[in-house]
């Protein structure tokens, strides 16, 4: 580990831009703490040779004074992201062999912004967990341990978190469907910023929930999410639901001030059971902002509690019809098949071998909850639901400008502590609601737990208004000054 | 609203999943944890609310009807676990 | 005018049967590029070549819609006189098959852009019937499946794949085969004139569900099966006929009918029931989160009602009024677009050369075009479309017999060569001599000669019998190998008889 890899985007950036340092050094330095970190799982495919070509296109960028905002930076891809003739696996035996002929808009944008592809990163079966333990590939681990314990990423985006904490990458795309930027940011000490739903173009990126699906940064820096947020946004045709609206200069927005700005804490998101430091973790975070000169204003969010199981509706209906096409037909996994079986058999052998129990669990239920005589109970319930919480927010968004919340109700958990799904799925509790009304949200670290793993504070902002969740993000951050990292202990 | 077994058959049937004989039970107790857990929502007054049909509140955007794409049966086929002809192939359908 | 359709019966050993027929019409939409991608809808290319990556359902891949497919939907629902919905939606309807690629079709179902409307349809004996349409939805095509060109394997090809469809669902108004055969040429003629589908039935542009139940008279309906996928409007009425009888037989055997899906055999001219529809099926529709639903406003209908032609129960109408056509004529020649415009073309240009009200000159060009013209071209296997002589051209030899140049039967010798040779039909009359005689005194000698030749008829007709001037036409005719005018002739029989 050498100190380029400490460093930030916008410090590379500089250091890059001022010939001080070349890219293909800092990418080598990235190489090199990729191959140390091995015992971490975070890497399914690593790309080297093309990160080093990469880097070397992006020293010639830079010799000839065109370089892009992250031109020479290199990024952890999630494994969710289609990469042309790169495998893309989701984290799932299905896609095993699969290399797409195209290239997901997101990754797309980042290399035509000058950065440069480390490799693909693990994460959690079709993006379906919260632990990084439902990979195809083994579980990542977190480079933060509870002593000699290993504790899990949080998920899906584990690789993505733990490459960046792990100081292998500055910053690494993530996906989040339900909290899979924001939580596993929060367990790792990283800061991880969920767009308004459609400020991404989900073109390419493999599909879990396509009405909650919105790609995002992960990096060490509020700064870097800004940075990269902008180098991965826009509106793309190939995406309907990606809108056409300009990207901001994002990292213009980081003014660090704050004053006058009304801060929401929502009252249903205190509850009794909530563990004493994250509770204080909150009420610190809000001291923070009023010595900012921000207003603090209490508001209600009424349907709060019905958000995880209205997304646990949600999201796996939408899941059991996106995975159908995973079907053993044109691509990916196919069963080996006993004479005499038909298409039939080679549906339900394929689907049983490619899927593992969380993602086969899911499509269960969303096909459950969508089958004849249930859909109006279920599906067409929680839709308005979901109505019901995006207007709480509407309501609130006129009396304040962003929202505080704790990221997640605990720090990172050691592998196998969740058995239950339930409680696997409490995990989003908080970042669930704004997934539902397809707000931003960002979670960036703001204290250590009693055991001296990190944890998160969220912002949460109104519909395509990133720049003020990153400007309260940055004071916050600034105030928070938060500087612990994970020992090296994997080399 | 319980899940039994035959439940369990029956989607896993139209998800074209197979499921162990054995995995039946414990995974109809697994989605009826789920369900119960679910179950509450049916307390929330939702008379007269719209369904959510999307959460970007934007118009969709129309192509120009023009040939762009296509005439990429290489990149088609390139990931394919069998095809013949040109063609994907898969067992024998009897119609 | 308007006759009731008659009662179409079937009987069983128990009883008369009343068949009930509704019918879903998958017409392909007129478009360059498909519904949700931008690969090509070109018919018979190799397999696989116009497919992106969108049809084949790759991860991560996402539907874009075409704006003309949209244009086509609502021009159609317009012509079918139907409500446009200026809000629908797309939805999911899930179910797992190879040539499949999502594991969904993307339709409408719930939210279709256009709703209830009509169509008259006119049956053999001159009788119409008004058929409700239900609703009109703009969905995606399958690819296909080959199941008998290897011994091993189902090959699949995705060139259909994603192109777009408009299903057209009628309410189940048919009660007979011949309803529903007037019913989907109606429907084919509609979707020709507006250019929003080729009607091309073998290639599979349009095709037919037919939706078959049988009943007691004035009882509710019966258990339907629906047959799939028909593509031609003989089999249609062969599939219900057969299917009827089918059902009879069944219930009058004390059975009962199993609401299923069946595929028509035009060998065997028999229905069968389909294995691989075999289980029950659960769609699971719900909204197609990749999508957003489909708006448009009041402008954009109006606008897309601007484009729409004369349609052809319009142009019957003003075939009938305007022109003083028969019914009939004008029925069949606005059956399709391109006859009643070659029609039209061959009127006109026959009212610039001939000075007589149109009310005289239509009707006789209609039987003309449609007696002589069809007749020889049908004899030689053409049709209109391969037709070897221009509307112009044919106006410029109902000149001739109009100005009295030639007869009637010296025009269908001359119609013959024209569309052997494809010349003009003044130099055909010219070097063959059909030219009439008109020449008053050469007729009188020729029927003064006949006259005189057949004295017993010219007393009957003395007598009273005025008949047989027809014959002493005729006889003049044969004596002036058919270049007579017949109406000199006649003329200068009845001034001859009166003395
Ligand atoms: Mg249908
Ligand atoms: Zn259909």
């Amino acid at each position: 580990m050498s100190d380029l890899n400490e460093l930030s985007i916008a410090e590379a950036r500089d250091r890059l831009a001022a010939r001080d340092l070349s890219a293909r050094e800092l990418v080598q330095a990235s190489i090199a703490a990729m191959e140390a970190a091995k015992p971490l799982n975070i890497f399914v495919t690593e790309t080297p040779e093309r990160a080093l070509e990469m880097a070397d296109a992006a020293d010639a960028r830079l010799k000839a004074g065109d370089a892009k905002p992250m031109t020479g930076i290199p990024v952890a891809v999630k494994d969710l992201f289609c990469t042309k003739d790169v495998c893309t696996t989701a984290g799932s035996h299905m896609l095993e062999s699969f290399t797409p002929p195209y290239e997901s808009t997101v990754t797309a944008n980042l290399w035509d912004n000058g950065a440069v592809m480390l490799g693909k990163v693990n994460m959690d079966e079709f993006a379906m967990g919260s632990s990084n333990e439902t990979s195809a590939y083994g579980p990542v681990k977190n480079p933060w341990r509870l002593g000699e314990t290993d504790t899990v990423p949080g998920g899906s985006s584990g690789g993505s978190v733990a490459a960046v904490a792990g100081r292998i990458a500055p910053c690494a795309t993530g996906s989040d469907t339900g909290g899979s930027i924001r939580q596993p940011a929060a367990f790792t000490g990283t800061v991880g910023l969920k767009p308004t739903y459609g400020r991404c173009s989900r073109y390419g990126m493999v599909a879990f929930a396509s009405s909650l699906d919105q790609a995002g940064p992960i990096t060490r820096s509020v700064r870097d999410a800004a940075i990269m947020l902008g180098a991965m946004a826009g509106h793309d045709v190939k995406d309907s639901t990606c809108v056409d609206v300009p990207v901001p200069d994002y990292e213009a927005a980081l003014t660090g001030d704050i004053r006058g700005l009304k801060i929401g804490i929502p009252k249903e998101y205190h509850s009794a059971d909530m563990p004493r430091e994250i509770e204080d973790m909150w009420q610190q975070g809000m001291a923070w902002l009023r010595d900012a000169g921000a207003q603090i204003v209490d508001i209600s969010l009424p349907h709060t509690k019905y958000a995880l199981p209205t997304y646990y509706i949600v999201a796996p209906a939408e899941a059991s019809s996106n995975l159908a096409r995973y079907d053993g037909v044109r691509y990916g996994h196919r069963a080996q098949l006993k004479s005499g079986d038909g298409l039939t058999e080679m549906y339900e052998e394929t689907r049983a071998e490619g899927f593992g129990e969380e993602v086969k669990r899911r499509i269960l239920i969303g096909t459950y909850v969508l089958s004849a005589g249930y859909y109006d109970a279920y599906y067409l319930k929680a839709q308005k639901i979901r109505t019901l919480i995006a207007d709480d927010f509407r309501r609130a968004y006129k009396k304040v400008d962003a929202i505080l919340t704790p990221t997640a109700p605990s720090a990172a958990f050691g592998f196998g502590a969740k058995q239950d799904p339930l409680a696997m799925y409490m995990n989003d509790v908080f970042t669930v609601p704004a997934s539902l009304a397809g707000l931003p949200g960002i979670s960036i670290p703001a204290a250590l737990s009693a055991e001296g793993l990190p944890l998160g504070l969220q912002i949460l902002g109104r519909a395509f208004d990133e720049e003020t969740v990153l400007k309260v993000a940055g004071v916050m951050e600034d105030a928070a000054a938060f500087t612990a990292k994970p020992k090296t202990w994997w080399s | 609203m319980s899940v039994d077994k035959a439940t369990v058959k029956r989607i896993a049937k139209l998800a074209r999943i197979r499921i162990d004989e054995d995995r039946l039970d414990p995974m109809a107790g697994e989605l009826n944890n789920i369900l119960d857990w679910v179950e509450q929502l049916s307390a929330v007054d939702t008379d007269g609310v719209k369904p959510m049909t999307s959460v970007v509140d934007h118009c969709l955007h129309w192509r120009a009807d023009e040939v762009t794409d296509g005439n990429k049966r290489d990149d088609v086929l390139s990931n394919a676990p069998d095809a013949e002809f040109g063609f994907f192939a898969v067992p024998k359908v009897i119609e | 005018m308007s006759k009731e359709a008659k009662n179409y019966i079937v009987h069983g050993a128990t009883g008369d049967w009343e068949i009930v027929v509704g019918l879903e019409v998958h017409a392909q939409v007129t478009s360059q590029a498909k519904l949700f991608s931008g690969a090509s809808t070109q018919f018979g290319s190799e397999p696989n070549s116009n497919v992106s990556l969108v049809d084949a359902a790759f991860p991560g891949m996402l539907p874009v819609i075409n704006g003309e497919c949209v244009r086509q939907a609502v021009r159609t629902g317009l012509a079918l006189d139907a409500q446009i919905n200026k809000f629908s939606r797309f939805d999911r309807k899930n179910y797992f098959y190879a040539d499949l690629p999502q594991g969904y079709q993307i339709s409408q179902f719930a939210h279709p852009i256009v709703g209830e409307g009509e169509m008259l349809v006119e049956l053999e004996d001159g009788a119409t019937k008004s058929i409700g349409i239900e609703r009109l939805h703009l969905e995606q095509d399958a690819g296909k499946s080959i199941h008998d060109q290897h011994p091993r394997y189902t090959l699949v090809d995705l060139n259909r794949s994603g192109v777009a469809l408009m299903e057209i669902v009628s309410k189940p108004d048919m009660r007979s085969p011949e309803e529903a055969g007037a019913y989907v040429r109606k429907l084919r003629t509609m979707l020709r004139y507006i250019g929003s589908c080729d009607g091309n039935m073998e290639q599979g542009s349009m095709r037919a569900d037919v939706n078959v139940s049988v009943r007691r008279p004035g009882e509710p309906f019966g258990t339907r099966c629906e047959i799939k996928n028909v593509n031609s409007v003989r089999f249609v009425m062969q599939a219900i006929e057969y299917e009827a009888r089918r059902q009879v037989d069944i219930l009058e055997a004390g059975g009962s009918i199993d609401q299923e899906t069946r595929l028509f055999d035009p060998n065997k001219g028999e229905t069968r029931s389909m294995r691989s529809k075999e289980e029950a099926h659960d769609y699971r529709y719900f909204p197609d989160p990749d999508l957003l639903p489909l708006e448009f406003d009041d402008a954009y209908i109006e606008e897309a009602r601007a484009s729409l032609p004369e349609l052809p129960d319009a142009k019957k109408a003003r075939f009938v009024k305007d022109w003083g056509l028969p019914d009939y004529n004008a029925a069949t020649l606005v059956g399709e677009k391109e006859s009643a415009d070659w029609f039209e073309t061959l009127l006109d240009a026959l009212r610039k050369g001939v000075d007589s009200p149109v009310e005289k000159l239509a009707p006789k060009a209609s039987n003309w075009m449609l007696s002589d013209l069809y007749g020889q071209l049908n004899k030689a296997g053409k049709s209109l479309s391969d037709c070897p002589i221009t509307p112009t051209q044919g106006a410029e030899l109902l000149k001739l017999v109009f100005d009295g140049t030639i007869s009637g039967s010296a025009s269908k010798e001359v119609l013959e060569e024209m569309l052997q040779s494809g010349r003009n039909p003044a130099d055909i009359v010219e070097e063959k001599g059909l030219k009439q005689v008109s020449d008053t005194g050469a007729l009188e000698a020729m029927v003064d000669k006949i006259l005189a030749a057949n004295p017993a008829q010219v007393e009957q007709f003395k007598a009273g019998k005025t008949k047989v001037v027809g014959f002493f036409v005729g006889q003049v005719m044969k004596e002036s190998r058919g270049q007579a005018n017949p109406a000199v002739v006649n003329e200068i029989l009845m001034r001859k008889l009166a003395e």
